[in-house]
């Protein structure tokens, strides 16, 4: 059994907190005493019926406005796989919370309503996820119900979608018409959508298998942590603990440490302590060298037949975090997996327009939620790969060190 | 399949050990908060292995509200004992005393809360900059809100509105002098993830976790051992049960489950079929109203 990690991503209105909620009802997740705390909920408001909703919005400011503020995580688990949710806002004032729900997951679900069609909601929610690279997309066209099961309907959304989906590049994408208000094709097919040929939803979220979620390709390796015991018995033990960010590392490997270039071999590899032959993405394990070279934390670990090296530039693309705006000239901390350098960026190109897709030149200032193409300039050097290349390893964030708080979100291209 | 695949268990051991080793790296003193619960056992067993063959770099602490059982001290002293790992054991009691505060009167006059004060005057006199706990996203409405790191102020308050961005697998734990990071490296296990994992790794627990007989009283329909800590009316009827416990809370505010299960597979087929939440089954403390977890968090609690 394995996980799959997915986001859902909409607002109230579009029936998102309905959709999880009938998720985890009709998966026999929710357990007695949560429902019951529903039910009175409910019961202080107007109609009679159990509103789903309510199991998804956790803070009481949430409760109160009817919206979702910040990402929650939500876990259920059928007999084929065990899945994490991140029920992420889709209010344009909390991109940065979806953005932290979207970062790690394997497939994105957007919602439409079926009245609506896509709107500028399903734009964004689109574009954020053909940034971060989420490898699958499904389109779930709730509220089918409401245009009486209409096979037009639906098929006219399959082709804006699809436009759209070429537009952002966006390959993978399925197209399931559902009602999270009354179940229509939710965990069984809906006999009320005899023209609908796909999966169910949570059966297509089983059987999907997730082509290239991890790289195996690339080996990268960051050290974290340097484990020392310095005891009588370890003296002389040296292990470079840190997760495999990709690829496969086998015992007599030829790497060489970046940024410094030095070439050596893998001693052993151990997972808590016990030794393997090889290892792979994304376990976190030690790597043993043969020979006793200066590394520390940040530094990268790579086969030595492998072409990337260490470079003080890079073009990116960021999103803007910070409450307040880029301060041009500005130095911040770049912290790239486990390394941090301070770093500048430089050249704002353009900013991308999250509704029309157009690019915007001449920038003068970033602010809040807003995506712009530029250079980025570090003090030492990093190595990194662009984003499309290897998720895993193409990313970083940057940190005002004023304020400690995590202003940007930054994809290598 | 291929064989470069984990199952869902390593995949969740890999993440945690990752943020067990990152807090290593970021803190320079973190500590683990360790009660003798299954969670924080649980979190025992991924730093062991995060920092093998070398010990773990930082203490267990205690927080000990007096209301503990027996069995869940025993079990905390010799498990700190045989892992050569330092124990910390401050006393509420000591805080209410020193500080002069008021104990909670009532039936269950739970010190839940007053813990609070005992753990942020810990966390001043080691100077510690992360505490490391087992809280799960799938506990409480409340925590299925909270970032793995999650920043306090100097005075521990959360502030669930104004959380930082969490990206990727990249974890800021950036903070001023007097302002601590809690972490949480098994936000992503659900209950059953970790007897699952209790059970594939064969990690020994209090024995209050398995069937025994013990006096219980009903009260609304949980049964709470009988102690010194609560208050025992007239009314109320003393029966001997044969139960367990699902969690290890303090003896006011945890109660037990009617249960025959005494090895780990009998408990996990138990759980696995129960339609009773955990905090639900076992909380007391939690059910005063709907935010109750989200109001404590924001005073500083875990």
């Amino acid at each position: 059994m394995d996980i799959l990690r997915f986001i859902t991503a909409g607002s109230v209105d579009d029936g998102k907190s309905t959709l999880i909620g009938r998720l985890l009802y009709d998966s026999k997740s929710i357990l007695a005493d949560h429902l019951e705390a529903i039910e009175k909920s409910t019961k202080n408001k107007e109609n009679g019926e159990i509103d789903l909703a309510l199991l998804t919005d956790g803070l009481r400011a949430e409760r109160e406005q009817g919206i979702t503020i910040d990402v929650a995580y939500r876990y259920f688990s059928t007999d084929k796989r065990k899945f994490i949710i991140a029920d992420a806002p889709g209010h344009v004032q909390y991109t940065r919370n979806m953005i932290t729900g979207a970062s790690n997951v394997d497939l994105a679900i957007v919602l439409i309503d079926a009245r609506h069609g896509v709107v500028e909601q399903t734009r964004r929610h689109s574009i954020i996820s053909s940034l971060l690279g989420i490898p699958h997309v499904v389109v779930a066209i709730n509220k089918i119900d409401l245009v009486n099961y209409s096979e037009d309907v639906y098929d006219n959304i399959v082709i804006e979608y699809s436009k759209l989906a070429k537009q952002l590049g966006i390959e993978n994408v399925t197209y399931i018409p559902l009602s999270a208000l009354n179940g229509d094709n939710i965990v069984d097919r809906s006999l009320k959508t005899p023209w609908y040929e796909g999966k169910a939803l949570l059966e297509f979220l089983e059987g999907i298998e997730i082509k290239d979620a991890v790289n195996l390709t690339d080996t990268r390796f960051q050290v974290q942590y340097v484990i020392r015991p310095q005891t009588e018995a370890l003296h002389d033990y040296r292990g470079y603990a840190g997760k495999i960010t990709s690829g496969i590392y086998k015992k007599g490997d030829k790497v060489k440490v970046l940024p410094a270039g030095i070439e050596t071999t893998i001693d052993k590899i151990e997972i808590a302590g016990v030794e393997v032959e090889e290892a792979f993405a994304p376990q976190s394990v030690t790597l043993l060298l043969i020979e006793d070279i200066d590394i520390s934390r940040g530094d990268s670990i790579v086969k030595t037949t492998e072409d990337i090296a260490a470079t003080n530039e890079a073009d990116v693309l960021f999103c803007w975090m910070g409450d307040k705006p880029l301060q041009n000239g500005n130095k911040y901390l770049l912290q790239h997996n486990n390394r941090r350098v301070r770093a500048v960026i430089k050249n704002l190109e353009y900013k991308i327009d999250v509704n029309s897709l157009e690019h915007i030149e001449d920038v003068q200032q970033v602010k809040l939620n807003e995506i712009v193409k530029a250079s980025i300039k570090t003090a030492a050097p990093i190595v990194f790969d662009p984003y499309k290349k290897n998720r895993s390893n193409g990313a970083a964030i940057l940190i005002d060190e004023t304020s400690n708080a995590t202003v940007a979100a930054v994809l290598f291209q | 399949m291929s064989k470069h695949t984990l199952n869902y268990l390593e995949q969740l051991e890999a993440e945690s050990i990752h943020i067990f080793r990152e807090v290593a790296a970021q803190f320079e003193r973190p500590a683990l908060l360790f009660s003798g619960g299954k969670d924080s056992i649980t979190l025992v067993q991924l730093a062991k292995k995060a920092f093998a063959p070398g010990k773990i770099p930082f203490p267990l602490v205690h927080i000990d509200t007096g209301h503990n059982f027996p069995e869940a001290l025993e079990y905390r002293d010799r498990f700190a004992a045989e892992m050569g790992a330092t124990l910390i054991v401050r006393n509420v009691a000591d805080t209410i005393k020193q500080k002069n505060l008021t104990e909670p009167k009532g039936k269950f006059a739970s010190r839940n809360w007053l813990q609070t004060y005992t753990l942020l005057d810990t966390i001043e006199e080691f100077g510690f900059d992360a505490c490391i706990g087992g809280a799960r996203r799938d506990e409480e409405k409340a925590r299925a809100k909270e970032r793995i790191f999650s920043v306090r102020d100097e005075f521990g308050q959360w502030d669930p509105k104004l959380q930082r961005p969490e990206l990727w697998n990249i974890f800021n734990g950036k903070i001023n002098k007097g302002e601590n990071v809690r972490v949480f490296p098994i936000s992503n296990w659900t209950e059953l993830d970790v007897w699952n994992y209790i059970r594939s790794e064969n990690i020994p627990l209090p024995s209050i976790y398995f069937s025994h007989e013990r006096e219980v009283i009903e009260f609304e329909g949980q049964l709470i051992a009988v102690s010194p800590f609560i208050r025992i009316d007239e009314s109320d009827v003393i029966v001997k049960k044969q139960v367990r416990y699902r969690t290890v809370g303090d003896m006011t505010c945890t109660a037990a489950v009617e249960s025959l299960a005494v090895t780990l597979e009998e408990v996990v087929s138990e759980i696995m079929i129960t339609r009773i939440s955990e905090r639900g089954e076992t909380r007391i403390d939690d059910k005063v109203t709907e935010a109750a977890m989200e109001d404590r968090k924001k005073g500083g609690y875990f």
